[in-house]
């Protein structure tokens, strides 16, 4: 049994204290601190110390965890910081800390809000949503063990996510005679290895998170250091003003009455005040500010960080997802970009599929056009990939549906990030960062042709179309399509059809079978299904397309009713039995790799334009259904 | 309530912040939402949140209706504060209870605190989003309230039963929350998550923001029952052999259910005086919770089943 003596002293020693409850201090704006480093460095352990040295830990939370101490503890005679953190039962259960946990404290100089990230490398995604908001990264590092490749790759995460500024806790010098050789090795180490990661501030601190030295008080134990106590240090840090341009997104329009109509959001970076005159992004709309809404009144100005209400002369249509920016500093405007991306899903990056993205309070579809290269989070070497998954880092060109306003991350960490959210299952698959703007977007402009689309379906007297056949391999698509388009034909339309297997012979005979290249197939096949259409053809097209988001791609390529989904429905057992083409004989020996239905799965359309079930009705029967849904 | 503020208190860039954050959280509920709904506990926090969304919306009126579920067991004063501040700011008030629960006889004190938890505040706001159809609740909830909550996220992601996996949260990179939804699912949006108890006090002297009186020390009749201290709020608190209720000087840290909110011995009859008090505190306000008391791990089970 475990002696809690020694933690039973500590709480009648806190009791006997009188409280330090400390004023939210004026004069420093809240520091957004991240705690990161490898696993057993101790990081609950310090956050732990810290609020327990600021008084902030209650007589009734104390005493919990004396009680958790003797229950989980790892350490076998104190209190165990760590456990003030690790709130989640699972954590307490495995002793590690999973998920980022949130301290908010304030010392009498300033007010702190804390992260604290886990190290295993499974929890990097948790770990990378701790670093987005915060200005300053404690990184601890174990002295007895140096730098560890946990301590790099939290090193490279806080670099590509913009902290300028960390503090190298060399914590457990207890443990190795507050040696000061041994610390200033580390440092040496740690600065030589962050040289290329170009931080700021790069601030070494000798310190015992489980004893208290250089924590909040100077330590005795190191008479030689003469650095300030990681308190210290973070109470005075300087994190820089903010001198960026003008950047409000528009996040909520406020209709108040017929004559009111309010911009309400927060101002990102920058000043602005009544009188300025802005651009509305990525239209680009010049407007002046007429008046800044707040509700305690109107307002000369409003700086960042500031929610208030902006009201725009002459009015604008501005909505929801539109950047206001300073009209004579403003941010890129374009569809193509390269980016940055943490991928943190489990489910791998495909190139070429659509993904939802959010920038600012923008949502618009975006794919990855290609990915440049992935970037080693230990070693930072480029290497080559076709695809990434969780917890890899890769540089990417990326392709919006339309223009969107932003600016490099680098400069600017409002209008520079974005996430990319699964359409599907609304999962968040990536945050990204964006480098810069992709030139060749802008310079390619849409050709306007004399004779446009209506003009060619006019003189062919009908409506283009796109018809999607999708199905298994099996279930009867080419046939049905094949028997619609001779019945058009012979009515007098004009049609192309666009088969699976005559594609692959040419335009995609340098594709395969992996998801990815799946993915790419569609994309292709989209694109030239939409310039048929805009010759004026029904355009058939028969694949058996499996994936819902790239099936949705094609569909927002065209306008609205182009595009016809038939979803061919039959039973996988009965296009085995069928098998056309001796194709799933192959796939079954193992012959064929990646065959829909077996080894790669199929969605089935939730909503089809038209459902053909294979097994009621003839391949005939079918094709009629078909013409009579395109109006005879 | 009027949202002048005097000059001396222009200099808090702290509270300037805390507010601005979370009258962005509060905005992008509205835009991004279709169905919102704001949980109302007339608690200090509560009046803190509604006094938010009132400046986040300003000049217009509140843009989604307030949920208060009531389990019948709440101090008098609380529901008097409730309808009056209901008229005054003409809420949209919706006031849920769980007459299932009310039916089966389940109360604080025969069923025991864990039951009458989960069937009349749990179940009865599991009840309440679905018969509604809200898709996103905005809640007071604060993380420095307790261990779990310290880890859960602004934007948090509930399955169609209400569940919470803490253990497959969202990644919430900067602000760009993720608020996309399938059909069912909803989202727990907690405004406050960074601002402490102290903040929420200094915040309410600043604005002049209405509370209920329970809040400042005054005699009220108690009984002390394994060292807590339980206002008798009206007849239907069982008396135990010999209990006879006492006139003591007291104040509530954080309100709920009558029978199951400890008083602490206070002279804190002005906002000055309970900050003054926070400042010496010792014990963290849910303390005075007999329902968080169960188990450390007891909140996030709870909040694992749907609670707030």
């Amino acid at each position: 049994m475990h002696d809690v003596t020694a933690g039973d002293a500590r709480l009648a020693e806190l009791q006997g204290d009188a409280a330090a409850y400390a004023d939210p201090p004026a004069a420093r704006g809240t520091l957004r601190v991240l705690t990161c480093g490898s696993v057993d460095d101790g990081k609950s352990t310090l956050i732990g110390r810290l609020l327990y040295d600021a008084r902030l830990v209650c007589e009734d939370h104390a005493a919990a965890l004396a009680r958790d101490s003797k229950r989980y503890g790892n350490a076998a005679q104190e209190l165990d910081f760590a456990l003030l953190l690790d709130g989640l039962e699972a954590e307490r259960q495995q002793g590690i800390t999973i998920d980022v946990a949130y301290r908010i404290f304030a010392t009498a100089r300033r007010s702190f809000i804390v992260a604290d990230a886990p190290g295993h490398e499974q929890y990097t995604r948790n770990m990378a949503t701790g670093a987005s908001t915060a200005e300053v990264a404690v990184l601890l590092v174990d002295a007895r063990k140096g730098l560890l490749p946990q301590t790099r790759r939290h090193s490279h995460i806080c670099a590509l996510f913009g902290i300028r500024h960390v503090v190298l806790a060399v914590n457990k010098m207890d443990l190795i005679g507050h040696d000061r050789a041994a610390f200033e090795q580390i440092a040496r180490d740690f600065i030589a290895f962050a040289a290329p990661l170009g931080f700021q501030s790069v601030v070494p601190i000798p310190i015992s998170a489980r004893h208290g030295d250089n924590v909040t008080a100077k330590s005795a134990h190191t008479p030689w250091f003469e650095g300030p106590t990681l308190i210290g240090h973070l109470e005075t840090l300087d994190v820089g003003a903010d001198d960026a341009a003008f950047r409000f997104p528009v996040q909520w329009v406020n209709r108040h009455a017929a004559d009111f109509r309010g911009l309400a959001g927060t101002v990102g970076t920058g000043r602005i005040r009544r009188g300025d005159e802005v651009v509305v992004l990525p239209v680009g709309n010049p407007a002046t500010v007429a008046r800044i809404v707040a509700a305690d009144g109107d307002c000369e100005e409003a700086r960042a960080g500031e929610a208030v209400t902006l009201v725009l002369a002459p009015e604008t249509d501005a909505a929801r997802g539109d950047l206001i920016a300073a009209r004579d500093d403003r941010p890129e405007v374009g569809d193509q970009f390269a980016a940055h991306l943490l991928w943190v899903a489990s489910t791998p990056l495909l190139p070429g599929r659509n993904y939802l993205m959010r920038i600012g309070t923008k949502w618009m579809p975006a794919s990855i056009t290609a990915i440049k290269h992935k970037v080693d989070i230990n070693s930072r070497e480029h290497l080559a990939a076709r695809r990434l998954t969780t917890n890899e880092i890769a540089f990417c060109n990326l392709a919006t549906a339309a223009p969107v306003a932003f600016d490099a991350y680098a400069a600017n960490r409002g209008t520079g990030a974005f996430i990319l959210v699964d359409r599907d299952s609304n999962e968040t698959l990536a945050a990204g960062m964006i480098r810069f703007a992709l030139r060749r977007a802008t310079n390619i402009h849409w050709e306007k042709l004399a004779v446009d689309k209506a003009a060619r379906a006019q003189l062919k007297r009908q409506t283009p179309r796109v018809l999607w056949f999708t199905g298994l391999s099996g279930s009867g698509k080419s046939t049905i399509a094949r028997i619609v388009e001779q019945r058009l034909h012979a009515e007098g339309r004009h049609t192309y059809m666009l088969d699976g297997d005559n594609v692959r012979h040419g335009l995609n005979r340098d594709l395969g079978f992996t998801d990815s290249d799946r993915v790419e197939n569609i994309r292709r096949i989209g694109e030239v299904a939409k310039l048929m259409l805009d010759a004026g053809l029904v355009v058939l097209c028969a694949f058996i397309s499996p994936f819902r988001a790239e099936r949705q791609m094609v569909r927002e390529l065209l306008q609205q009713g182009e595009f016809i989904e038939i979803f061919v429905d039959a039973p996988l057992a009965e296009c085995m039995r069928r098998d056309p083409k001796g194709l799933y004989a192959k796939a079954k020996e193992g012959r064929i790799k990646n065959f829909t239905g077996l080894d790669s799965p199929y969605d089935p359309p939730e909503a089809p334009d038209l459902r053909l079930d294979t097994t009621a009705a003839s391949a005939e029967e079918l094709a009629d259904v078909v013409l009579r849904r395109l109006g005879g | 309530m009027s949202f002048n503020r005097s000059a001396s208190d222009m200099d808090s860039r702290h509270l300037r912040q805390l507010e601005a954050d979370s009258i962005a959280i509060m905005r992008e509920v509205v835009a991004a939402f279709a169905n919102p709904v704001m949980l109302y506990s007339i608690g200090k926090d509560s009046s803190v949140l509604l006094h938010l969304a009132r400046k986040a919306f300003h000049p217009s009126k509140l843009p989604f209706p307030v949920l208060h579920v009531d389990t019948t067991w709440k101090f008098r004063e609380m529901i008097a504060f409730r309808d009056r501040a209901a008229r005054e700011l003409g809420l949209d008030l919706i006031v849920h209870v769980n007459e299932d629960g009310l039916r089966a006889g389940v109360d604080p004190v025969r069923s025991g605190s864990a039951v009458h938890t989960r069937v009349m505040k749990t179940e009865a706001l599991k009840q309440a989003l679905d018969r509604h159809g809200f898709d996103a609740a905005l809640g007071g909830a604060r993380r420095d309230e307790e261990k779990s909550r310290a880890k859960e996220r602004v934007f948090s992601f509930r399955n169609s039963n209400h569940g919470w996996d803490p253990r497959n949260q969202r990644p919430e990179f900067w602000q760009l929350y993720n608020t996309r939804l399938a059909h069912g699912e909803t989202m727990r949006v907690f405004p406050l998550s960074n601002w402490t108890e102290l903040d929420v006090w200094l915040y309410i002297r600043e604005q002049g923001i209405p509370v209920v009186p329970l809040y400042f020390a005054a005699e009220r009749p108690v009984v002390e029952r394994a060292g807590t201290l339980i206002m008798v709020d009206d007849e239907r608190l069982p008396l135990m052999d010999g209990e006879v209720p006492q006139h003591r000087q007291v104040r509530f840290r954080t309100l709920g259910c009558y029978p199951l909110t400890g008083a602490v011995e206070s002279t804190a009859a002005t906002l000055d005086e309970v900050i003054g008090e926070m400042r010496l505190a010792r014990t963290s306000e849910r303390q005075g919770r007999l329902i968080d008391s169960d188990d450390t791990a007891s909140m996030e089970r709870k909040k694992r089943e749907g609670y707030f």
